[in-house]
């Protein structure tokens, strides 16, 4: 790592080390970067929102003549009244065109991939004759049981009681897995951090020990 | 007429989302370009509501000198110098090397990673204080999270048992649970959004 | 208060120390873990050990640097496995907080292999409302993206002759830390067929195997451990190299390990201490 590199990393470092602070108490330093990160991700975050929305969607076409984007501008610009009581009705116009796009192709689409196409994967070869064919059978029985489960509106008695304990099984096994994945996620974020400084630390190391060996900064 | 025109464009502009995905007209895929195109202009314009709310409530609170109103300053400040920094150089401060990504790689990366990596010290005192095998359904779940968890560590000539049983649990069960789950969502979304399309949910819509 | 009542009302901030040094211990002194490759991991490798040179594969980039722990060596494994077989890349980001994820590894790994932007790659860049923003890439990349991340016309772009849509790209890759995979599959795959994968963190990853099973997307990577897989298959082919420090995610392996025993430790001592101090209660 150069100089520059170093100090970089370092005021990273500082950083980082600011916010695990918050595990022993809230302090100024973990309030400090906490306060840092929300202006800066605001202010990185407008000018990305300027470059890659605004002025290619907007001011480049308008630029170009294409008058009609000035529609579009405006609807979004009414947008903004929703912050004034008075005229904040005509943020509406521009949910509508968002809402009612969003909604019409949501229909077709949801059916079609979280419904119909759940469904028929789910009609499987069932049999005993092989591990494969057996699963199968735990697959649909799972998938009709745990779909029980969820049906609220009759109670949970007899054999539909019965089915819908296998189905809160099936669920709790699910979670489970979704539990132990969840561990497995929060500690990767936690191991990247502790490798970061581990690593910082060894550049820091060498760059002191050449630093002092030949006097030179690189 | 405030609230009716909103609602007919919504039905309007909804039933012809939902029509067109099934006409293959070349008049429909042209119609259907112009409202995509034109939901993101609108999409850029929303986006910005956040942050003018962000950045009015750090205001205030520097104005009105409420208790921390220091560190308020200091996240207008950064908004500031990342605006100064990301415009005045134009375009090119998207590139990698410039101060607006300098900052962006060396202060907002380290410190989001690191707020984020404080939940596995949350989850390791939930394991301690509150995962507890009180039923028989705790019971499994707790056994099948602990299956998954075993997957990364050596356990000798039990990994490949453990791997097997992980598997099982990922594609069968699991799969399983989730696919109800799924369906159960599909639906869901398909019936709110008929119900916002015609007329019958309009929360959205605010009040007058 | 017994010793089990003293147990259960520990201060958290002891359970803090203990993960904490457990994971810089094994961050000093680090240990190889056996890696089991997956299924779901491995299609999508050879998925895109099939492809030839100067096809085309778009990679969605949609996270920030929240997650960037778990999809960043993702990112990274396979944007370097497609470069050195001259697999050309289309990239694009959705999330808000996401495009400079993807300008640091494009910038950093085309420079490893003498990418040229325009003729080997092409990052689109960001725009919001992922849903409407992949439903317009399907029918065009212009009507969304009519420039690129550095502001320059797509059409500008030798490599983007030819390119329209989602039909002229061999496949895409996803790597979310949101809600992003669903709009993939939903409108990528769901509306234009389009071949799909994703990689996706470790808490989402038990959420997609339903659509793996359905055959709506390909292959899975699942978490810091698919990404370690990812890069176990890519080291072996010399698509990567762990001299060179690219192997980000399985040097966080054995930190896992260790990890996962103290916080099963952790259930099983709680358990331990809630049984028995309420067996103890229930005698008095």
């Amino acid at each position: 790592m150069g100089t520059e590199e170093i100090i970089w990393n370092g005021v990273a470092a500082f950083l980082v080390l600011c916010i695990y602070t918050f595990l022993y108490k809230d302090n100024p330093f973990y309030k400090f970067a906490e306060h840092l990160v929300v202006g800066v991700s605001a202010g990185y975050f407008a000018v990305i929102l300027y470059y890659n929305g605004f002025v290619p969607k907007l001011i480049t076409p308008l630029k170009q003549g294409q008058w009609v984007y000035i529609i579009p501008a405006i609807l979004g610009m009414m947008m903004w009244t929703r912050f004034s009581k008075k005229w904040s009705w005509l943020s509406r116009f521009s949910l509508a065109f968002y809402i009612g796009s969003g909604t019409g192709f949501a229909i077709p689409l949801y059916m079609q991939n979280y419904v119909l196409r759940q469904f028929s994967s789910s009609m499987l070869p069932m049999g005993f004759s092989s591990w494969a064919l057996f699963c199968n059978i735990l697959i649909i029985v799972g998938v009709l049981s745990a779909l029980v489960y969820f049906f609220f509106s009759k109670e949970h008695t007899g054999i539909f009681g019965g089915t819908a304990k296998i189905g809160i099984w099936t669920l709790m096994i699910g979670f489970g897995a979704g539990f132990g994945l969840t561990v497995m996620g929060r500690i990767s974020l936690l191991a990247e951090r502790v490798v970061f400084l581990r690593e910082y630390l060894l550049e820091l190391k060498y760059y002191l020990y050449l630093l002092f060996k030949y006097g030179l900064p690189l | 007429m405030r609230r009716t025109l909103p609602f007919a464009l919504v039905t309007g502009v909804g039933f012809f989302m939902l029509v067109q995905y099934f006409i293959p007209k070349e008049e429909f895929e042209i119609a259907y370009e112009w409202i995509l195109d034109w939901t993101i202009v609108i999409g850029c314009f929303a986006m910005l509501l956040g942050l003018w709310s962000l950045t009015r409530v750090n205001i205030s609170k520097v104005q009105r000198k409420t208790p921390g109103w220091g560190y308020s300053l200091i996240a207008i400040a950064g908004l500031v110098f990342m605006l100064l920094v990301g415009f005045i150089p134009g375009q090119k401060s998207l590139e990698r090397g410039s101060t607006f990504m300098l900052l962006f790689e060396y202060i907002y990366i380290p410190i989001q990673a690191t707020m984020f990596s404080l939940l596995a010290f949350y989850i390791a005192s939930a394991a301690y204080r509150a995962f507890r095998a009180r039923t028989v359904l705790a019971t499994i779940l707790l056994l099948s999270a602990i299956v998954i968890m075993l997957r990364l560590v050596p356990l000798g000539p039990l990994s490949a048992v453990n791997q097997w049983l992980a598997n099982f649990i990922l594609t069968v069960p699991n799969m399983a649970a989730k696919r109800a789950f799924w369906i159960g969502v599909g639906l869901g979304v398909t019936a709110t959004s008929l119900k916002i399309l015609l007329g019958i949910e309009r929360t959205y819509m605010g009040r007058d | 208060m017994n010793f089990y009542e003293r147990m259960m009302n520990l201060d958290r901030r002891w359970i803090y120390l203990v993960i904490g040094l457990v994971v810089v211990i094994t961050a000093i002194f680090p240990f190889d873990v056996p890696l089991y490759v997956t299924p779901e991991v491995r299609s999508i490798y050879d998925y895109i050990e099939s492809l030839n040179p100067g096809d085309v594969l778009m990679i969605g980039v949609d996270y920030a640097p929240e997650v960037m722990a778990e999809l960043h060596p993702m990112t990274y494994a396979i944007s370097r496995q497609c470069f050195k077989k001259d697999v050309k890349l289309l990239l694009c980001c959705l999330h808000q907080n996401g495009p400079g994820m993807v300008e640091q590894v494009i910038s950093q790994v085309s420079k490893e292999y003498n990418k040229v932007n325009g003729v080997d790659y092409v990052y689109l860049g960001y725009k919001p409302y992922p849903a409407i923003t992949i439903l317009a890439m399907g029918q065009n990349f212009r009507i969304p993206f009519p420039e690129d991340y550095y502001g320059k016309p797509l059409d500008s772009y030798p490599m983007m002759r030819g390119l329209t849509n989602f039909s002229n790209v061999k496949a895409i890759i996803n790597i979310s830390g949101g809600s992003g995979t669903e709009y993939w599959i939903n409108y990528a795959n769901g509306r234009y067929n389009a071949k799909l994968a994703i990689g996706v963190t470790g808490v989402m990853t038990s959420d997609y195997y339903p659509f793996l099973q359905s055959g709506q997307i390909f292959g899975l990577i699942g978490g810091m451990k698919g990404a370690s897989e990812y890069e176990y298959l890519a080291e072996k082919a010399g698509y990567i190299s762990k001299a060179k420090n690219q192997l980000s995610a399985y040097k966080t392996m054995p930190i896992q390990t260790t990890s996962h025993l103290v916080v099963i430790f952790f259930i099983v001592v709680g358990n331990i201490g809630f049984f028995m101090s309420k067996k103890k209660k229930s005698r008095i």
